[in-house]
């Protein structure tokens, strides 16, 4: 049981927890003040001047009282100017990534997100973090607007197509930690899943060693399932003959399938490598024309191993 | 029409239903509109019930996924531009605004109307997208994700185009009624807090919803054209769209909840017998919520990659909403001292307004603190917050409107016992609902989610459970209200004794004219006297 996390915030595992929870928490209590004094003044006069003849008319008509209306029109313009200052810092604070910032790229589709480390040259389905290190995010879509929350680092940014939105953190603590999509994108927004695991320095390194070549030391087949659940296509297409939005994998291989607009296709190399970097030219009739473009995306290895997965699946 | 047909009843100077859809009458025209916004109200309503049944557990009850954000896509259009937009000013502010300023009609009784059946219409494309396919943009329709030409999605945004010109027409008709039509003495501080609300509404209706008309218009050329103004992939911009988007959506907030203030003031001081406190201070706030509501939409778009300075802007003055907010509650409060409280039905709702209010808009003001609204936005605690104004303050008023009103729309009393336990649990049904989905929101549950963490099952079980209760409550009173359509004519000319003039003068129900001779006003709308000691 985590112990930062309370009855109405999730655990703490960011800088900007403390800032965000105080704000949070100082709001809270100012709120409860005043649910508690209205609630209370309401049902003290309702009981105190409740009718107890039909004929019974008010005790007295005060139409007005300046002092007071000026009272109760100023405390809260300065609680709330105080607020906005409060919110303004802790936001500039949220938006303006230090010097130090490791970058990390990160795309949404529908409905996976991909992490790429320019440097090492590594395409990821979760987000791995040293801990204790600024990250700064660069996040765009290839598809509709999506939005990137990590509850336990209390912050979030929209990731929109055609163009790049950042966001940055520095985690305090190791751990796994969702991440959601929030912005709707569709059928299976609500899948929109992934995790940020943070570890030390040491792990991040031997991560970075390890992920850097995926597929040493496996054969096509096993690469290419690794892939089919890194690169989102799980979503989407099942390996056990159950149909999804689009066609199942299982037993595909050889067969000939009748083309959306006419036309059928022998499911082969060629046809598999097209429907990757081309979805929309080639639809299997029946299906959607929604899969994004893996142009780009996929490297000639990456695709070569997904088709020989897909292969494997009789 | 015989020659004193002026003298009679409205409900009964003509019969047949070409009577009634003909008519010029604002008194029929306000029931016409009623009894639609109800049946959409319970479309709307079914459609969150079966999804809130589907999220009973996380994994697939009886729903897949597209039918979910199906069904949260129609509730959301459906209650928002068929039910909380023209349900106050289209029911209620029809049958009373003439009445509460004495006059006979609306100044414009055709173009009445008119707008009547641009709802209609309105409402029809929007069931023709019910057999179009699944619309499932959500009701605020941000591109690109609506640019898929959906043809359900296609018709639906043509239904909120036409809706547009029914609540732009309304409102023009209600700004030069209040300004023309004024019985003699009914100055503007003599009007009733209600007349001030539908006042302020009207402005926004005209000045914000031909943006919403530009931009739904804009995403139909976009979906059929290909011109790039939304769309990314032709070199569009999808943040402008939301730019549009509230800009109107933003004010709608306000048309939608302020006609609720209105009735809100109007119940607590008649069941009160209490003058207003601050009745200024209340008819201002009205004004000012208008005017500052016209300048604070980018805080919808905290997380959308606006630029840091624009979200400084709008956190700053956003802000300043609060304050008329809190003028209002604290005015409310204040009437309910040293006054003869009665707890009739109406006065039920009229302090579940304040209960619901104060817990929506101390909401709203948490979401306005920058740092701490990354963390809540799209987050459960924002649908909670909204339903809190949207349901909790527009749609009580609207049920408790109607109960105050009903005898003079009907002539008839409806059954006490039953309407107090109506709105007694659907009191406990909407708190129990949506309370729990603001502790679910700040613990990070996203909004419009089908399949959720198995830690926030809990919270959706006890919300599914709150909306049977609340509905439960919804159908006992609509069914105790249309029971009382089989009762005698036994309402008199003024049941709660309340001093405006739609009690005070009008016969219940009202003449075809409303008054039988022009009245001419001696006081004001609050001015009840005192006990003597």
């Amino acid at each position: 049981m985590d112990t930062t996390k309370s009855f109405w915030l999730p655990e703490k595992a960011s800088t900007f927890a403390d800032a965000v929870d105080f704000g949070f928490n100082l709001y809270y209590w100012i709120s409860v003040f005043f649910f508690v004094l209205i609630v209370f003044l309401m049902a003290w006069f309702v009981v105190r001047y409740i009718r107890r003849r039909p004929d019974q008319l008010a005790s007295a008509q005060i139409t007005h009282n300046t002092l007071l209306e000026t009272t109760w029109t100023a405390i809260p313009l300065l609680i709330v100017m105080g607020l906005f200052v409060l919110g303004m810092k802790g936001y500039w604070n949220m938006r303006v990534a230090p010097s130090n910032a490791m970058q990390i790229d990160v795309t949404g589709r529908k409905w996976a997100w991909s992490f790429d480390y320019p440097k090492e040259g590594i395409s990821n389905d979760t987000l791995v973090v040293p801990v204790h290190q600024p990250i700064r995010l660069r996040m765009t879509s290839v598809d509709v607007i999506h939005s990137f929350f990590i509850p336990a680092f209390r912050t979030k940014a929209d990731v929109i197509p055609g163009r790049y939105h950042s966001l940055w953190f520095e985690a305090t603590k190791t751990g796994v930690f969702q991440v959601f999509c929030t912005q709707y994108c569709g059928t299976n927004h609500s899948y929109m899943w992934t995790a940020v695991k943070v570890v030390t320095a040491e792990e991040y390194a031997a991560w970075l060693e390890a992920a850097s070549d995926p597929s040493k030391g496996k054969t096509p087949e096993e690469f290419g399932e690794i892939l089919y659940s890194k690169k989102g296509c799980v979503a989407c297409h099942s390996v056990d003959g159950s149909v999804g939005i689009g066609p199942t994998w299982k037993g595909i291989w050889g067969t000939e399938v009748p083309l959306e607009g006419g036309g059928e296709a022998i499911v082969n190399e060629a046809y598999a490598k097209q429907s990757m970097m081309e979805p929309a030219s080639q639809v299997v009739k029946g299906f959607q024309p929604i899969m994004p473009p893996f142009q780009g995306v996929l490297s000639d290895k990456e695709v070569d191993a997904l088709t020989a997965y897909i292969r494997s699946l009789k | 029409m015989t020659a004193h047909a002026e003298n009679i009843n409205y409900l009964k100077t003509t019969r047949g239903l070409k009577s009634w859809l003909t008519t010029v009458d604002h008194k029929r025209i306000g029931l016409m509109y009623l009894a639609s916004i109800l049946v959409f109200f319970i479309t709307g309503g079914l459609y969150a019930m079966l999804f809130r049944l589907e999220l009973w557990s996380p994994e697939k009850n009886f729903l897949t996924p597209d039918q979910y954000n199906n069904f949260f896509t129609l509730h959301g259009v459906i209650m928002v531009f068929l039910v909380v937009v023209p349900g106050i000013p289209g029911a209620l502010g029809n049958f009373v605004l003439p009445l509460q300023i004495g006059a006979k009609d609306l100044a414009f009784p055709k173009l009445n109307l008119t707008s009547l059946y641009l709802y209609w219409i309105g409402a029809a494309l929007a069931i023709i997208s019910l057999f179009a396919g699944h619309a499932d943009s959500g009701w605020t329709f941000y591109a690109p994700y609506s640019l898929s030409k959906n043809p359900a999605v296609l018709w639906m945004l043509t239904a909120a185009f036409i809706l547009g010109f029914s609540s732009i027409l309304t409102g023009l008709n209600f700004i030069v009624t209040i300004h023309k039509m004024r019985a003699p003495g009914m100055t503007w501080f003599r009007m009733p807090l209600f007349i001030w609300a539908l006042y302020a509404t009207a402005i926004m209706q005209v000045f914000a919803t031909p943006v919403l008309g530009i931009t739904l218009i804009l995403l139909l050329v976009e979906n059929f054209f290909h011109i790039g103004i939304f769309d990314p992939a032709l070199g569009g911009d999808p943040i402008l769209m939301q730019h549009f988007f509230w800009f109107y959506s933003h004010p709608a907030v306000y048309i939608i909840v302020v006609p609720g203030f209105g009735i809100a003031s109007e119940l607590i001081s008649a069941f009160s017998k209490r003058e207003i406190f601050g009745y200024k201070f209340i008819a201002y706030s009205s004004v000012a919520i208008t005017i500052i509501g016209f300048l604070v939409w980018g805080h919808h778009m905290f997380v959308a990659g606006q630029s840091e300075v624009a979200d400084t802007i709008f956190s700053f003055l956003t802000f300043f909403t609060a304050i008329p907010s809190a003028i209002k509650v604290f005015n409310w409060t204040t009437t309910l001292y040293k006054g003869s409280i009665s707890l009739q039905t109406p006065m039920l709702y009229g302090l579940q307004i304040l209960f619901n209010f104060t817990i929506g808009g101390l909401t709203g003001i948490i979401l306005a603190i920058l740092s701490v609204d990354i963390h809540l936005h799209d987050t459960y605690f924002v649908v909670s917050h909204f339903h809190y104004v949207a349901m909790g303050t527009t749609m009580i008023a609207f049920i408790g409107g109607v109960h105050y009103w009903w005898p003079k729309m009907t002539g008839k009393m409806f059954n006490e016992f039953w309407g107090r336990l109506a709105s007694i649990l659907v009191f406990i049904g909407f708190n129990t609902t949506f309370f729990v989905q603001l502790i679910m929101g700040s613990q990070g549950s996203p909004r419009r989610y089908y399949h959720y963490l198995k830690e926030f099952q809990i919270y959706h079980q006890i919300s599914t459970t709150g909306i049977l209760i609340l509905a439960t409550g919804l159908f006992m009173a609509l069914i105790n209200l249309l029971l009382s359509l089989r009762g005698p004519s036994n309402a008199p000319q003024n049941p709660w004794g309340a001093r405006t003039l739609e009690w005070e003068v009008a016969e219940t129900p009202p003449v075809l004219f409303n008054f039988k001779e022009t009245p001419v006003v001696t006081h004001g709308p609050y001015e009840f006297a005192t006990e003597k000691s």
